[in-house]
């Protein structure tokens, strides 16, 4: 569900495994990693790269696919309880696609040189981060639109120009999730849509849901990185690197302009007072945004943090035994295979 | 059992219509080939993308290695005469 980079892991000493020795990562001619970005050619999984390219790039996709997967929980919450079984399909659908969307992301991560159960390994140990969104609750029926409408919209601006990202598995799983998501952010649209029009309790119960996520959805984006700020954070590198291509500025900025006029349309108020239009700019500004909370939840302070890691932990080893029985099962497979096989020959 | 230690790596193969040859879409791990095609079939077409799937152990792929890209595939780049370009035609010549 998006792909910002959250900083370094918490933990030193927890980075990727070196390449398996048969898996000659930085074996290609030198200087064909510059020559290709420089032609905006794609980095494959075999070609000779920077450490820290691959490092950054394994940070972020890891992060990316750890926000997937405990992106599934504060709207599986609300799968019992959704209010049609329309709405239910959905709602399945869409968690459902958040699990895929990890699976692609794990993927990618791993023609990198690391192991999928590794990068879980830390997640569950909470030493690499996923997006602070999922540590906000999901209080009423009306926050699983405004989650589609606003975190999925803010996801998609940030996910678009990764399809151009340099490394080739990043961005072909870009494309696949982007198809994907367009989907979950039209279905939270609808859904609000649907409860703008309808009794009184419900269009407050809307803009309860748009009050509470409109600000931690513009923190999706990252901190400030353009001017004076730039020089502090990865931004730069990793535009360098052809790895992000616009700032996080930018795109907030983008997703600001394109969402102040559906919530119009939804007749809703955004909670932000010193929210204007500049005719000169041809953007709408915003209010200051309350970095000290992002990094409140960025370290472990928000409201859900807790419970969001020990329920991925609980499901992790809940599920042991499923995984188990399948190696079981397979290997008592393989065996009746292969004695078959020895007796046809 | 880990999964490190159970579940190879399988690579994904999907047929999108009839007509058009197998395209890989991506990858997954999974215990043996039929639930790595099951996981597949979840995974890679929730959508109605595919018409077929092939699902074939990332660990039996052979590849042609990076630092051999120059001696295995220049030697094609000499032989323009393998393209219909190269060839002097008169231009008022039809069907050519």
């Amino acid at each position: 569900m998006y792909g910002t980079d959250f900083g370094p892991d918490d933990a030193a000493g927890t980075g990727p495994r070196p390449p398996a020795p048969d898996e000659p990562l930085n074996a290609a001619d030198a200087g064909i990693f510059d020559d290709l970005l420089e032609h905006d050619l794609r980095i494959e999984p075999r070609d000779e790269m920077p450490e820290a390219y691959r490092s950054t790039l394994v940070r972020q996709i890891a992060q990316h696919a750890h926000s997937e997967i405990i992106g599934m929980q504060p709207e599986g919450n609300w799968i019992t309880r959704a209010p049609s079984l329309r709405r239910k399909a959905i709602l399945i659908a869409k968690v459902q696609d958040e699990a895929g969307h990890g699976l692609y992301l794990y993927s990618a991560a791993e023609t990198l040189g690391v192991d999928r159960a590794d990068l879980l390994d830390r997640l569950h140990r909470g030493t690499q981060k996923y997006s602070t969104i999922f540590n906000y609750p999901t209080l009423t029926w009306a926050d699983v639109g405004a989650i589609g409408w606003l975190v999925d919209g803010a996801a998609i601006m940030n996910q678009v120009p990764l399809c151009r990202c340099s490394y080739g598995p990043y961005a072909r799983a870009m494309i696949r999730v982007c198809k994907e998501e367009s989907f979950h952010q039209r279905q939270g649209f609808e859904l609000l849509w649907t409860m703008c029009r309808g009794t009184d309790a419900q269009k407050a119960m809307a803009q309860d849901a748009l009050d509470r996520w409109w600000w931690p959805a513009l923190m999706m984006f990252g901190p400030p990185d353009t001017g004076e700020a730039a020089t502090g954070g990865h931004t730069a590198q990793s535009m360098a690197w052809g790895i992000k291509r616009f700032s996080n500025d930018d795109l907030r900025q983008r997703f600001v302009d394109m969402t102040v006029p559906q919530a119009e349309k939804l007749g809703l108020r955004m909670p932000d007072p010193d929210l204007a239009w500049n005719a000169e700019s041809g953007h709408w500004e915003h209010g200051p945004i309350d970095w000290g909370e992002f990094r409140r939840v960025l370290g472990g302070d928000g409201a859900c943090n807790a419970q969001r890691l020990a329920h991925r932990v609980r499901a992790h080893e809940d599920g042991a035994w499923v995984r188990e029985a399948a190696v079981a099962y397979a290997a008592k497979h393989a065996d009746g295979r292969s004695r078959r096989r020895g007796s046809a020959a | 059992m880990s999964e490190r230690a159970g579940w190879p790596l399988w690579e994904i193969f999907v047929r999108p219509k009839r007509g058009l040859s197998h395209v890989h879409a991506g990858s997954l791990h999974a215990p043996d080939a039929e639930m790595a095609l099951r996981n597949a079939r979840d995974l890679y077409t929730r959508r109605g993308e595919g018409v077929s799937l092939w699902v074939v152990r990332a660990a039996d792929i052979t590849a042609s290695s990076p630092q051999e890209r120059g001696a295995f595939f220049d030697p094609a780049d000499d032989k323009v005469y393998r393209h219909p370009t190269f060839y002097d035609i008169p231009a008022d010549v039809e069907y050519l």
